[in-house]
């Protein structure tokens, strides 16, 4: 579904933040990429819908290379991949239900997202998802007044209401408490198993990725080091990602994680 | 970790100084004895004539206490219709100025417009600003001939350079991941001026505007004195034909104009946060 094909990114300051870095994502999985901080999880998602231009290599949407794409072309795919960041990345001034309908920007006209006149059934649509995380009755307070957890629901509707294939999801809980934090998590995975879509999870947190995903690709210094189930992150491979720590309590916690979800 | 040289214990019990700014001792002395002559200096070459001061008072007092008695009646007519001038010109010159200012604010902030926008727009700022309102208004009158378009021209004029200049630069400080977030939903650049743009910036060009409201209002009673129109017309004549009263009047009536329209700008500020 999503192909990534020897991607290179250098950045001006001469850094290479991606070494031909090469992804095969298949229909409706969820993948976290984990990696220390300057690894270029961050630029890896940024490349795919181009927010930053990589510097050679092919992404493949389905059929559609990306990296070819004229600026017109690209708004269309665009569309395709829903975007979830860190810190929510909601306008603060505007509310809940404009950030909502944001991302429906590339499907209507400019006049009709100027005059905030959208299509019924989107206005429709963003109350449904508004609902499904329990934001409905917060519609009409500005983004700036929610909680973190609360704002971070809502960017998850606004990337959901594109109707998209991909979900990127840049750090989506990295400001927030272990406990939002997990309850964002799941939202995220059980949006994507409910609608089918596949994502990249961009996460700091080993042991909260492990209890969501299916595949974990770990990245170190713009290569990847790891590919495989969360099972398969021992001690020596996080020790190959991140470098040398004590790694035991990370995977202890893991477990600890999973009973209280269990709960 | 860093500094493994580093000896605490012979650095403890020791006071902290901020490092100064100009590390070399010599210079930075060099560089504050240089100043503080300079200082010396110019006040040294002011020049007062003290008895052409003492003979200024006197005309100095007659007009301070023609303020305690304002006439707004013998000149009223004069007075009322350079004030609708002055108020018509500001209005206009002002919704002018702040819809041209809007698209080269635009084009004058680096990450929104491409680089050739950019140099341009700064160069339409750049004009703007070096030409003094009062340098601009004499060479429109000579163009339009006295009266208020001349004085609307200029002040529509001035407010390019100010508004652009300053909204650009809020612009260019905007909160980046904000407005990524909106290109990301595949927004075309008009929806993404309009939803990732527009509403961080909001608060301060409506802050602006209404403070060049007040300055060409300002303006528009020293454009007068070159013929451009409005109030300022009206002031000169008093002035010159020694009505300190009317004169009087008038500044008081442009005061309170002033401050109502400072106390409008707080009242609307505090709503549009």
């Amino acid at each position: 579904m999503l192909r990534v094909d020897k991607l290179v990114k250098t950045y001006k300051t001469g850094d290479q933040a991606l070494k031909a870095v090469e992804i095969d994502i298949p229909e409706g999985q969820v993948l976290a990429l984990i990696g220390p901080s300057g690894a270029g999880k961050s630029t890896l998602i940024r490349c795919i819908n181009r927010l930053v231009e990589p510097t050679s290599g092919k992404v493949y949407l389905g059929d559609v290379e990306l990296t070819g794409l004229s600026s017109a072309a690209l708004r269309r795919e665009r569309r395709r991949m829903g975007m979830i960041f860190q810190e929510y990345a909601l306008v603060e001034r505007l509310t809940v239900m404009e950030n909502v309908l944001s991302g429906r920007l590339g499907y209507v006209g400019f006049w009709r997202s100027f005059l905030r006149k959208f299509p019924q059934s989107d206005v429709d649509e963003a109350f449904r998802l508004l609902d499904r995380v329990g934001m409905a009755h917060m519609a009409d307070k500005r983004a700036d007044e929610l909680s973190g957890g609360q704002r971070q629901r809502v960017g998850i509707c606004r990337a959901l209401i594109q109707d998209p294939a991909l979900l990127l999801v840049d750090e989506p809980t990295a400001s927030l408490d272990p406990k939002t934090s997990r309850q964002i998590m799941r939202l995220i995975c059980e949006l994507c198993k409910e609608r089918g879509l596949a994502a990249i999870i961009n996460i700091h947190d080993v042991a909260l990725a492990q209890m969501f995903v299916q595949r974990v690709i770990g990245l170190r210094f713009g290569a990847i080091e790891f590919d495989g189930p969360p099972e398969g992150l021992t001690p020596d491979v996080l020790t190959s990602i991140y470098g040398e720590e004590d790694w035991e309590a990370t995977i202890e916690k893991v477990e600890d994680g999973e009973e209280v979800a269990a709960q | 970790m860093t500094d493994t040289a580093f000896d605490v214990k012979s650095r403890l019990g020791q006071p902290w100084k901020k490092p100064p700014f100009v590390k070399r001792n010599w210079l930075r002395w060099i560089l504050i004895l240089g100043f503080v002559a300079y200082l010396i200096a110019a006040y040294m070459t002011i020049d007062v004539n003290w008895s052409r001061v003492y003979d200024g008072l006197e005309r100095g007092k007659k007009f301070v206490l023609a303020f305690t008695n304002p006439d707004f009646t013998s000149r009223s007519t004069d007075i009322w219709g350079g004030m609708i001038e002055s108020i018509l010109m500001t209005i206009a010159a002002s919704v002018v100025g702040i819809g041209i200012s809007i698209p080269i604010a635009l084009g004058a902030a680096r990450n929104v417009a491409p680089l050739p926008v950019y140099l341009i727009c700064r160069g339409i700022i750049a004009i703007s600003r070096a030409l003094q309102e009062i340098i601009v208004a004499i060479l429109l009158v000579a163009i339009f001939g006295f009266g208020p378009l001349a004085g609307f021209l200029t002040l529509s004029f001035a407010t390019i350079g100010f508004l652009s200049k300053l909204l650009a630069e809020d612009i260019e400080s905007m909160d980046k991941t904000q407005a990524e977030a909106i290109k990301a939903s595949g927004a075309r650049w008009t929806q993404w001026i309009n939803y990732g743009v527009q509403p961080q910036v909001m608060p301060r060009l409506i802050g602006l505007s209404i403070y060049r409201v007040d300055i060409n209002f300002r303006e528009s009673a020293i454009l007068g004195l070159v013929g451009a129109g409005g109030i300022g017309a009206t002031l000169n004549t008093a002035f010159d034909r020694y009505e300190y009263d009317t004169a009087a009047a008038i500044l008081l009536i442009i005061i309170v104009i002033v401050m109502a329209l400072e106390y409008l700008s707080g009242v609307i500020r505090a709503r549009v946060q």
